[in-house]
């Protein structure tokens, strides 16, 4: 067992996690950051269409108007304070985005290039779409996180690639560091630290068909959990309405952006039924509800459960300047040029609302609600601040990354002078050598692929797009099952180095924990609001559920507890597209 | 459809010397090698190691030797493969264990050419103007996912421990040609101390091995071109 000692401590290298990394190294502190994969392949990286930032460079916008949109687009869930501190640093942190080297594309007279998403548009909703998606091409998420990985290596962050975390070491008194195995030495290494921020992403890997990596298990979170600690919304799961059918990868909502029709079997352009003033471009929740309903009900492409993405009518010169990669994914996995024929597409598993309970400065929640966990921090998608409540608005999240990552190494930076190295807890480490160990030493009685695959058909199945008890209720059962098929793990005479195994074993885990947290969740919010929707309790009640779930484990028993949204400016009011 | 792996498999230090191990397998015709290699190691054999995160193209983590030529494993339909395929680790790094290498090199090489922007004046309230014209200069250079399969082809690198190789001089390229960058001098300084750009001699595997379809070799000249005008 090797012992690292740094100041400040980073799990993640997505943008989330680099952005806090080059602040806290700025500020001339002692960073380092551990990701189970080196920095540029983690998951920000195949974020496409944009960044939101109420420029103006297009049109006239505000970050008042990014702030209703924000607050209607999440149904009222998230937190208007949080909401519009971040609609307002956004727009800064565009420009310090540029400045530290980010290549977006650009308007004719030079500046930031916009374009249009789904769920924004000027004047409180009640004017046209404003471009506000900051973009390079479709590859926002590719040049934010080499811009920030670049820079990180200038102010000597540490790295510590593909080593996986397995553990938070937590005390009363606080965090001290992590527990981490690492993939090509295979062992055990002990990273102690003065704060430690988790950014590790989120959990669509939950889901059979998703657009995340392999790697988005939500090990941040499922460790939180373990620990005691909160999560918070947990039952809010995004799925894009877009997917490439049948293997799920995104087809950016900057396709619908640039004009792209949905059309059904019929040859009908169906969103005119569901959002006629917003058509195409109304929020992803609806769009994803709209497509399920017109698949149920016989309309999918060829019996098949898609619809056609229709880009046709848009001009080559567009198509290869503004969508290039969307365009080499659909001929490279399809064989359709999409300049030629539509594109056939599904909803897919795509984003975490829920996550780590976190203040605006990013420190953990112990409650969930007021008091701070000393030492531990979170940001990006593994934390829940919460800027997107129910529902997410597209090109938000790589911009909360930004936002937050860059607040937590800044808070962090001042923190850290006069904040303690805490003893190292060395039974909890004993502990978490024993589970490796464990499961390293047993000889195997089932597969870890197989009890993954089952939960993630059965996620889809009872506890993705639409939902209700019984099913929710059968996924409980089933659940349980699985938990204890896993009892069963064992990956006797694998390997040391490089045991792929030992890294699914240790997010299956986590992935059934959280598996349980969404779900129970989903069964205790008997309303539809955003991306839960309850066919048993359609509409949305703001009598009994406008409040934020948490959900707690302690010895694999789970505990509900509930937290008031924070109201600041706009009231409640019915989404209408 | 039925398909043949021949696939090496390598532990440094437990096996004598690299081995070929086949697999059988039946395969969907909508899969690509990926897909192929994630089942053989869920359903034939966990010990299998690779790498992958994105699954699409964009993370470039699965570059691997697949019928004598790289590429990406994520990327490589089966129903455009014959029915045996042979599958090693890229070529001209160190084997870690199996399809994993040790990339340790490039990524040094990276790092070594400072791929950062690098700007003296300071910032303006709001963005840094470039034009649209100037913005185009880096098509085909950011785009760049670090897979080392260009790297990998090289016979240079094969040879010369202080070649930079393709995939750090495409990326030096890039922050050569940014309009914003006010480091040209010490960048040009740097290149021009180096023997690297004088070593490659356009064999052009590189070209061919992108599996983004850049043109390292093209970067490579531009730098030339740049390094002779003042
Ligand atoms: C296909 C796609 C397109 C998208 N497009 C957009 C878009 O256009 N605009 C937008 O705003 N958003 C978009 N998003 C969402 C956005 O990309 C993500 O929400 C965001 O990038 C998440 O960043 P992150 O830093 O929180 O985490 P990630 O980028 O997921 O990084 C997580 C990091 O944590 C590390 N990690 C995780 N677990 C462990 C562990 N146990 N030990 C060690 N390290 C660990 C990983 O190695 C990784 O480095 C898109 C998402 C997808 C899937
Ligand atoms: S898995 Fe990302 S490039 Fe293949």
């Amino acid at each position: 067992m090797i012992t690292h000692k740094h100041d400040i401590i980073i799990v993640g290298a997505g943008i989330a996690g680099l952005a806090a990394a080059f602040e806290a190294a700025q500020a001339g502190h002692d960073v380092a950051v551990i990701s189970k994969v080196f920095p540029t392949r983690s998951h920000s990286i195949a974020a496409q269409g944009g960044t939101a930032a109420a420029l103006g460079n297009m049109e006239p916008d505000s970050w008042e108007w990014h702030f209703y949109d924000t607050v209607k687009g999440s149904d009222f869930l998230g937190d208007q304070d949080a909401q519009a501190l971040f609609c307002q640093e956004a727009i800064d942190t565009a420009y310090f985005l540029e400045h530290i080297g980010v290549p977006f594309s650009r308007t004719e007279d030079g500046r930031i290039l916009q374009r249009c998403f789904g769920g924004h548009y000027s004047k409180f909703g009640q004017g046209p779409p404003v471009r506000r998606a900051c973009l390079a091409a479709d590859r926002i998420g590719q040049v934010m996180l080499h811009t920030l990985f670049g820079q990180c290596l200038r102010y000597k962050v540490n790295f510590y690639n593909e080593f996986i975390v397995t553990h938070l070491l937590i005390h009363d008194e606080g965090c001290c560091g992590v527990m981490a195995w690492e993939l090509v030495g295979g062992e055990t290494h002990i990273f102690h630290a003065r704060l430690t921020l988790l950014a590790t992403g989120g959990y669509a890997r939950l889901f059979k068909v998703s657009t995340n990596s392999a790697i988005n298990t939500g090990d941040g979170m499922g460790m939180v959990l373990r620990a005691g600690l909160p999560l918070e919304d947990m039952e809010f799961v995004q799925f894009h309405p877009t997917g490439l059918y049948p293997w799920g990868f995104l087809i950016s909502e900057g396709v619908r952006g640039e004009g792209g029709y949905l059309i059904n079997a019929d040859g009908e352009r169906f969103m005119k039924r569901y959002a006629p003033a917003k058509m195409e471009l109304a929020p992803r929740d609806v769009v994803c509800r709209a497509i399920q309903s017109e698949i149920k009900a016989g309309r999918g492409i060829e019996g098949k459960p898609c619809v056609h993405l229709d880009i046709t009518h848009l001009s080559e010169k567009t198509i290869k300047e503004r969508l290039p990669q969307i365009r080499e994914m659909a001929i490279k996995f399809a064989g359709i040029d999409p300049k030629k024929r539509p594109i056939p597409v599904a909803p897919t598993a795509h984003y975490s609302m829920g996550g780590i309970p976190v203040n605006v400065d990013c420190e953990v929640l112990a409650d969930g609600k007021k008091t701070v966990m000393p030492g531990l921090f979170a940001a990006g998608e593994c934390a829940c601040v919460s800027i997107h409540g129910a529902n997410r608005l597209g090109t938000n999240s790589t911009m909360e990354c930004a936002v937050f990552g860059r607040r937590a190494g800044k808070h962090m930076a001042k923190l850290a002078k006069r904040t303690s190295f805490l003893p190292l807890p060395e039974r909890q480490i004993k502990a978490g050598c024993e589970e490796i160990k464990a499961l390293l030493n047993h000889p195997a009685r089932t597969s870890v692929a197989e009890i993954r695959e089952s939960l993630q058909e059965s996620m889809t199945r009872n506890c993705g797009i639409l939902r209700e008890k019984r099913q929710l209720e059968q996924q409980l059962d089933f659940l349980r099952t699985l938990k204890r098929a896993y009892q069963k793990i064992g990956l006797k005479g694998l390997p040391s180095s490089y045991n792929l195994a030992l890294q699914e074993a240790i997010e299956l885990k986590h992935m059934l924990n959280l598996g349980e947290a969404i779900v129970r969740g989903a069964l205790a919010r008997t309303e539809s609001r955003g991306a839960h929707c309850r066919t048993d309790f359609p509409k949305r009640d703001d009598k009994n559920w406008l409040k934020h779930t948490l959900i707690f484990m302690k010895e694999r028993e789970y505990r509900l507890d509930y937290k008031p949204v924070i109201i600041t400016k706009f009231q409640p009011e019915e989404r209408r597209f | 459809m039925e398909k043949r792996f021949f696939i090496q498999r390598f532990f440094p230090g437990k096996d004598k010397r690299p081995y070929w191990q086949e697999y059988v397998l039946h395969c969907d015709s909508t899969w690509v090698v990926l897909d192929a290699l994630e089942a053989i190691r869920s359903k034939q054999d966990p010990s299998l190691a690779y790498r992958r995160v994105c699954r699409h193209g964009i993370c470039g983590s699965c570059a691997m030797n697949i019928n004598g030529l790289n590429r990406l494993a994520c990327e490589t339909r089966l129903a455009d493969l014959p029915s045996k395929i042979r599958i090693k680790p890229l070529p001209g790094f160190p084997v870690i264990r199996d399809l994993v290498v040790d990339l340790t090199q490039v990524y040094q090489n990276i790092e070594a050419i400072k791929p950062y922007l690098i700007t003296k004046t300071p910032p303006p309230a709001k963005e840094r103007l470039q034009s649209p014209l100037e913005r185009k200069k880096l098509d085909g250079l950011y785009e760049c996912i670090f897979c080392g399969a260009c790297t990998s082809a090289c016979p240079t690198f094969w040879a010369s421990k202080h070649f930079l190789g393709p995939t750090a001089l495409l990326q030096a390229c890039r922050f050569v040609m940014d309009s914003r960058d006010e480091a040209k001098q010490e960048r040009k300084k740097f290149l021009k101390q180096h023997p690297s750009l004088w070593q490659c001699h356009a064999i052009l595997n590189c070209v061919e091995a992108c599996p983004k379809g850049l043109n390292p070799f093209e970067a490579i000249v531009l730098l030339r071109k740049s390094l002779l005008k003042p």
